[in-house]
């Protein structure tokens, strides 16, 4: 049984990251856009749908949960807000940045992203600050058996994954996609095809934003805990850049065969070295992790930039 | 004796071709022109002939020596400079700095040969100091051949030196390069500028990546098909 | 006031060193090197090793005169600095010298920096553990200035090797013919490959270059403050901003930027909580990239 649960653990949290890297690949893989602030738009997503479902702590706990508001919404709410609001920072993002060349935009992303970190770290009037938030509401939590939970929750991050893939590869061949994609090859040729470059790259940046914050908010009901300390470039950006890398940009396939590689890789390394290793070892074995994912992008930058599966041909079908 | 050749060259960026099939040539001693209008390939001849750009077709030789494709950084080894169009100095750097920078391959003593180019620029002497990126576009443009001379070179290849200057400063430079000429240095001159047929032995007319037409540079003045397109008679 | 000024110059010196090798290789090589903070961490942690390793040899473990650290660690700086510069290389060899033959974009290269940083970490992390580390124990002797200023004598000594690597780094750059070609190749690298300037032989000064900044920049943060295997990452933004301030491939301006980020940082404290340092560091340079992209020292030709 454990075995079992192990598995869809894993699952659950591939999966959530797969929606990450697909909101990425809109970024990057379709549009050329080099968003590094992933963890911003995470962090959004997670803290809108907390607090949008959360009810107001009461009694003994108000002292130690500090937050804004809590709307107490259903779940599926949460999650819209949670899109909602991180497509509406993503403009607010793009207005700022998009007129800047690349790799200042990328720059300015990691900026923005630990600032929102910062944000919710400091201000604790917030979202408790440091502490984060806890308890965070669990669809149908209290109908089905804490046994069964995961696979339920499985099944609904699942659902998700599928929607978005599919809406996705429609959109892609879509007018509006196909504008995107002549937008990465080739910039001052869209322009001067009277596209407007900027307003593209802004509905592009929305888009992915948006389909990043919905994984914020599934990713916060699964945990059911987060504080800002989750939100961090390793975990919510560049593990995410190195999914994608690894399973293939410009790719929704891609994307989720990375986002399962990669997440294999970091959850089950821990497991096969802590029982490896000695136990005086263990508190340092998780960074071996790190080493891993780290020479992993550096490989796959280095000799496979397409990544496994790599572009797909067939959408450049005019 | 032809000095630099090159031979049914296909090159450009990408997969996008600027040169079709251009073959030309300079013989030693003489200025040749190529005349062109924006966007004829002219700089990417230069580009090729220079390594910048390795062609997909085609060869160039030097001296009768093929040096297709080879880098630039052994190029300047050959006895050719190059001056580009844009951005031709160190603009960070002081303009005696930028003078030492074009002797960089030197293994002897360059300070001669630095106050021979100030006597050939003698408006830069007072300015050995400045930063290059503060002088004016006359002297930034008289700084970029220097550069280019510090190495004494056999030939030069200069892109479209007139660019940005006024007319007096554009006599100033055509004179310039003639006397380097008269000094037995070979001249392949890019313009845009149909003054630069003035000094010319030898001209090619470049446009679409392709030769229109080439002869000398009276012949070219006198067809008046030439001169209504290329040269705004 | 006065004191946060004098804190903010200390951290600031420490800040430059850190810039002039990131805004080299980066006026170069177009590479962002986001592993630069990292290597700044792993430059302190060598010296933390080697320190510790020499300190055990009879009276090299006893303070340096009024300062905290062993003689030890005073020694130490030759073997972290030559680790380090050969890490730099090796890494430059190894990684970006394959991307920059095949022609790979500069996002290829940024991002494969951001995998060599990671990977660093997980050494150091794995080496030594998450704990902080310091370099001694002992007491930290203080110095009363004018004005009513209090400096450690460790700072003092930081301000002098600080300042005195970029005095030293000024007249390599401004008086050999190698350091006027690293000039050269940082402004135009395009000019100088067409001057005869061998760009890969240049790029093993430059990282050689930076691997020295870098060690010195880390060992002197350590001794400042303590050593943890976040610590890179707390200097990256300020870092990214400094150069940017300065401009691309200007050494004075990534200087200037260092200082200025440095003092901006600490000045902040005084009506943020210090957790907003690197905040400061993001929004001092989007406000550049907006109003003055190329830095204020930053490449100006026509």
């Amino acid at each position: 049984m454990g075995l079992l649960d192990f598995f869809v653990s894993f699952a659950i949290m591939a999966s959530i990251y797969a929606i990450f890297s697909m909101g990425l690949n809109v970024h990057w893989g379709y549009t050329g856009l080099l968003n590094f602030g992933i963890a911003g738009f995470f962090a959004v997503g997670a803290y809108t749908s907390a607090l949008f479902t959360a009810k107001m702590p009461t009694g003994a706990l108000a002292s130690f949960v500090i937050q804004a508001f809590g709307l107490n919404m259903p779940f599926l709410l949460g999650v819209l807000f949670a899109a909602i609001f991180s497509g509406l920072i993503a403009v607010l993002v793009g207005l700022l940045t998009l007129r800047l060349s690349e790799g200042y935009l990328a720059i300015s992303a990691i900026g923005i992203a630990e600032t929102i970190r910062i944000f919710f770290n400091n201000e604790r009037w917030l979202a408790n600050g440091a502490q984060g938030l806890i308890g965070i509401k669990r669809p149908l939590g209290d109908v089905i058996a804490p046994a069964y939970y995961n696979y339920f929750y499985l099944g609904v991050v699942v659902i998700f994954v599928l929607l978005i893939y599919f809406a996705l590869e429609r959109g892609i061949r879509s007018p509006w996609g196909r504008v995107l994609r002549a937008i990465r090859e080739d910039e001052v040729m869209a322009a001067a095809d009277g596209k407007n470059v900027f307003l593209f790259k802004l509905q592009s940046l929305a888009l992915g934003a948006m389909i990043m914050g919905i994984a914020g908010s599934l990713y916060a009901h699964y945990s059911a805990a987060i504080q800002p300390s989750v939100f961090e470039p390793l975990f919510g950006t560049f593990i995410i850049w190195t999914m994608l890398t690894v399973g293939g940009t410009g790719n929704n396939k891609g994307a989720i065969l990375g986002a399962f590689i990669v997440w294999a890789l970091w959850s089950w390394t821990t497991f096969v070295i802590l029982k490896i290793v000695p136990a005086s070892f263990a508190t340092r074995a998780p960074y071996i992790r790190y080493v891993i994912i780290g020479i992993l992008l550096v490989v796959f930058t280095a000799a496979r930039p397409r990544g496994i599966i790599g572009e797909e041909r067939q959408v450049s079908r005019f | 004796m032809s000095k630099l050749r090159i031979e049914n060259v296909v090159s450009g960026y990408g997969s996008m071709d600027v040169l079709h099939r251009l073959s030309l040539e300079v013989e030693e001693g003489k200025i040749v022109t190529l005349l062109g209008p924006n966007g004829s390939g002219k700089t990417t001849v230069l580009r090729t002939i220079f390594g910048v750009i390795s062609p997909k077709e085609g060869k160039v030789f030097y001296n009768g020596q093929d040096i297709t494709g080879t880098p630039p950084e052994n190029v300047a080894r050959l006895g050719m400079c190059y001056v580009p169009q844009e951005e031709n100095i160190f603009a960070a750097l002081t303009v005696q700095e930028n003078l030492e920078m074009g002797a960089f391959i030197r293994d002897d003593d360059f300070r001669p040969r630095m106050e021979l180019v100030f006597e050939f620029f003698p408006d830069l002497t007072d300015r050995r100091k400045s930063r290059a990126g503060d002088l004016s576009g006359g002297m930034r443009q008289m700084l970029a051949i220097g550069r280019a001379l510090m190495l004494n070179p056999e030939m030069l290849l200069l892109d479209e030196p007139s660019t940005g200057l006024a007319p007096f400063l554009v006599e100033q430079i055509f004179e310039r390069i003639q006397t380097l000429n008269k000094q037995g240095v070979t001249v392949f001159l890019v313009e845009q500028n149909a003054q630069a047929l003035s000094c010319a032995d030898h001209a090619y007319i470049l446009e679409g990546g392709e030769k229109r037409a080439e002869g000398t540079a009276q012949e070219l003045m006198n067809d008046e098909e030439i001169g209504k397109y290329y040269l705004g008679r | 006031m006065l004191e946060v000024i004098v804190y903010g110059i200390v951290l600031g010196s420490i800040i430059a060193l850190g810039s002039v090798g990131l805004t080299l290789i980066w006026g170069i090589t177009e590479l962002f090197n986001c592993a630069h903070g990292d290597q700044i961490t792993a430059g302190a942690y060598l010296a933390l090793l080697f320190g510790g390793l020499l300190s055990r040899i009879g009276p090299l473990g006893n303070p340096v005169g009024p300062f905290s650290f062993s003689w030890g660690l005073l020694i130490s700086f030759i073997p972290a600095i030559a680790v380090s510069i050969g890490l730099a290389v090796l890494v430059d060899r190894l990684v970006y010298k394959r991307m920059r033959r095949s022609g790979a974009h500069f996002i290829t290269a940024f991002i494969a920096s951001i995998g060599v940083a990671w990977a660093l970490r997980g050494f150091i992390y794995i080496i030594w553990g998450a704990d902080f580390h310091f370099y001694s124990q002992g007491l930290r002797a203080m110095v009363f200035l004018p004005a009513g200023i209090k400096l450690r004598t460790d700072e003092i000594f930081i301000m002098i090797v600080a300042w005195g690597s970029v005095a030293a780094v000024y007249l390599f750059l401004g008086r050999t013919k190698t350091g006027k070609a690293l000039r050269a190749l940082a402004d135009n690298p395009n000019l100088a490959r067409v001057s005869g300037i061998n760009v890969e032989r240049m790029l093993i000064w430059a990282w050689g270059l930076a691997g020295l900044l870098v060690a010195v920049a880390g060992i002197l943060y350590g001794i400042e403050t303590q050593l943890r295997p976040e610590m890179g990452w707390i200097f990256l933004l300020p870092l990214f901003a400094a150069v940017i301030l300065g401009g691309k491939g200007s050494i004075t301006g990534a200087l200037a930027g260092g200082l200025v980020l440095g003092l901006a940082q600490q000045v902040s404290t005084l009506f943020l909580v210090p957790t907003y340092k690197p905040a400061v560091a993001f929004i001092i340079m989007i406000l550049v990239l907006i109003f003055r992209p190329k830095g204020i020292f930053g490449r100006r030709t026509a």
